[in-house]
């Protein structure tokens, strides 16, 4: 075999593996879409589940997945916007700055299941707050936690020297020249890593299946100590624990389109912001 | 000045609440499995037996929950490190570049479908088509398990290979190109080697989020806790215990208190696996 064919037979491989993965992918998409949007009506997002999510529509779902994520951000945006500008402006090299990285990406490889157990243990039992929307947010945000922080950091480095130096030497100090002259310039960032954020606590199941989520529950949450019926946690219980679960096919596909719809868009928002603001400033 | 200083300290403590949320997580773990330690004793752990409900004897080894999840787990990077591999050298090294702005944040699609979408979508298309394929009487086994898995690892691995392939210096490949060698010749026997730390922490994230994963392998893995190496037979992982399990223990039970030992286990793996990698990837440079 002369080389140029071996050549283009491993470029042809490589290729062809590389489209494999993306047509799975697609795959997958499609038989989402392609099974769950037939099921999307106003009805099936408006109205209550009837007769344990047999019947009607997944309504206090989508609320309490929307109270999951909105406190979740609520709790951690500022904790992680406050270390991220901890590790960009004020770090020195040492100890403590290794500790604290060591400290996130820690958080960022846990499990999270053991996010769960934790939230159980701390939030659930040892505070007494319940099964409640407040322990489920407490625990989805130490989960996003990392996400926030690292990208956050990345948007602050992002912003040039000169600007701090400018206004420092201006008079500001440091805070000043951090408030007025970095800040402002990462706000996309920020927005990005707020809704990578939410869109990881909106999709998972594990942490809030032991701090949250209840089985069945038609009327929606009327405080933060109330337990709530969330978009995943019902795709599981209908897939798995349904006792017709054929016959509710067609609404797990609606709920996993709705749910994959909800944190793709989101993702999809957080791309289009960072595109749009890097056109924005240039420097 | 005074006031920046005090801002000053204000976030040094906001920034040390990681700190705090880790040893948190350790310490309320340990709390609520410590009874076990002394009543029935670590040792009960060591059962080759998981049996947590029994009218006899309750037994809460956690060696055939390992056991699942090793096998799980391994049959995932079987599947995903090779094509993952091939995938990152053609987006990083082959690929136009309009091409590789489109292939590799669709790839990154599937790190942000939820791991239940990706469960349900194995528990009504992938373990059929296992069920057909092999025959079976249910298609709910370590092989559907560890293929959904693979999903999951795959993402991870393109991204963080990619970048390692891509921050090898353009001046290797010139080098090895002046010198005469062709571009695969190139590809595999310079650039590759010269990202293989890169790659290897790549491996190991994919790995952690593996072992990690819980709905997926809850709803495709049948549940059974058996130890085998057997991919067609029913598993139970380490998470998938936890998950199907917690929710029907009564609190402060003995029950209760091996689940949370099984979750010190699982802390500690990912713990060392992300340990490891971070090192590489600082040591080699890697880290963005």
């Amino acid at each position: 075999m002369n080389r140029q064919l071996r050549e283009n037979i491993a470029i042809l491989l490589l290729r062809f593996t590389t489209y494999a993965i993306v047509g799975v992918v697609g795959y997958i998409l499609l038989d989402i879409i392609r099974h769950g949007l037939p099921v999307i009506n106003w009805a099936f997002l408006s109205e209550m589940p009837r007769r344990g999510g047999s019947e009607g529509g997944i309504l206090p779902a989508i609320v309490g997945t929307l109270y999951l994520t909105l406190g979740t951000v609520a709790i951690a945006l500022p904790v992680g916007i406050g270390t991220a500008i901890y590790l960009s402006e004020y770090a020195a090299p040492g100890r403590l700055t290794e500790t604290i990285r060591l400290a996130i990406t820690t958080l960022a490889g846990v499990p999270s299941i053991v996010f769960g157990l934790f939230g159980l243990g701390l939030f659930v039992l040892f505070c007494q707050f319940g099964p409640s929307l407040l322990a489920g947010s407490l625990t989805l945000a130490c989960m996003v936690l990392p996400t926030i922080i690292v990208t956050s950091e990345e948007s602050l480095r992002a912003v040039p020297q000169a600007f701090r130096q400018a206004s420092l030497a201006l008079g500001a100090t440091k805070w000043e020249a951090i408030r007025t002259a970095v800040l402002p310039y990462s706000v996309s960032g920020i927005i990005t890593g707020a809704i990578l954020g939410i869109g990881r606590a909106a999709g998972e199941t594990a942490p809030i299946l032991l701090t949250v989520a209840a089985f069945f529950l038609p009327k929606l949450p009327g405080s933060i100590f109330d337990q709530v019926m969330a978009l995943p946690y019902h795709l599981y219980i209908l897939a798995t624990q349904h006792p017709d679960t054929d016959k509710v096919l067609p609404l797990q596909y609606g709920t996993a389109f709705v749910l994959l719809a909800m944190v793709l868009g989101l993702s999809l928002g957080a791309i289009l912001i960072r595109v749009h603001f890097r056109r924005k400033y240039k420097w | 000045m005074g006031r920046d200083r005090v801002i000053q300290i204000g976030f040094v403590g906001v920034a040390s609440s990681s700190i705090l949320v880790v040893g948190l997580i350790f310490l309320f773990l340990f709390k609520e499995a410590a009874p076990f330690a002394k009543h029935p004793g670590l040792a009960a752990l060591l059962d080759n037996q998981w049996i947590p409900v029994s009218f006899q004897k309750e037994r809460f080894g956690i060696l055939p929950l390992a056991a699942g999840t090793v096998l799980v787990t391994s049959i995932a990077m079987l599947v995903s490190v090779p094509l993952s591999a091939l995938a990152a050298v053609y987006i990083a090294e082959v690929a136009q570049p309009l091409e590789r702005e489109i292939l590799k944040p669709f790839i990154e699609i599937l790190a942000s479908i939820p791991s239940v979408v990706l469960g349900f979508f194995g528990l009504v298309v992938l373990a059929p088509l296992i069920k057909q394929f092999f025959g079976l009487n249910t298609g709910l086994n370590a092989l559907t398990g560890g293929l959904l898995l693979a999903l999951m690892a795959i993402p991870t691995i393109v991204s963080v290979s990619e970048d390692a392939i891509n921050s090898v210096p353009a001046t290797y490949r010139n080098g090895s190109m002046a010198l005469g060698a062709s571009r695969m010749q190139t590809i595999w026997r310079v650039v590759v080697p010269a990202a293989l730390p890169g790659i290897l922490g790549a491996v190991m994230l994919g790995t952690g989020r593996v072992i990690g994963e819980t709905m997926a392998v809850l709803m495709v893995t049948g549940n059974a806790a058996l130890i085998t190496a057997n991919p067609l037979s029913p598993v139970r992982t380490m998470t998938a215990s936890i998950a199907a399990e917690m929710g029907e223990v009564p609190f402060g039970s003995i029950h209760y208190q091996a689940l949370f030992w099984v979750g010190i286990v699982l802390l500690l793996i990912t713990f060392g696996l992300n340990f490891v990698a971070r090192r590489i990837s600082v040591r080699y440079g890697m880290m963005r």
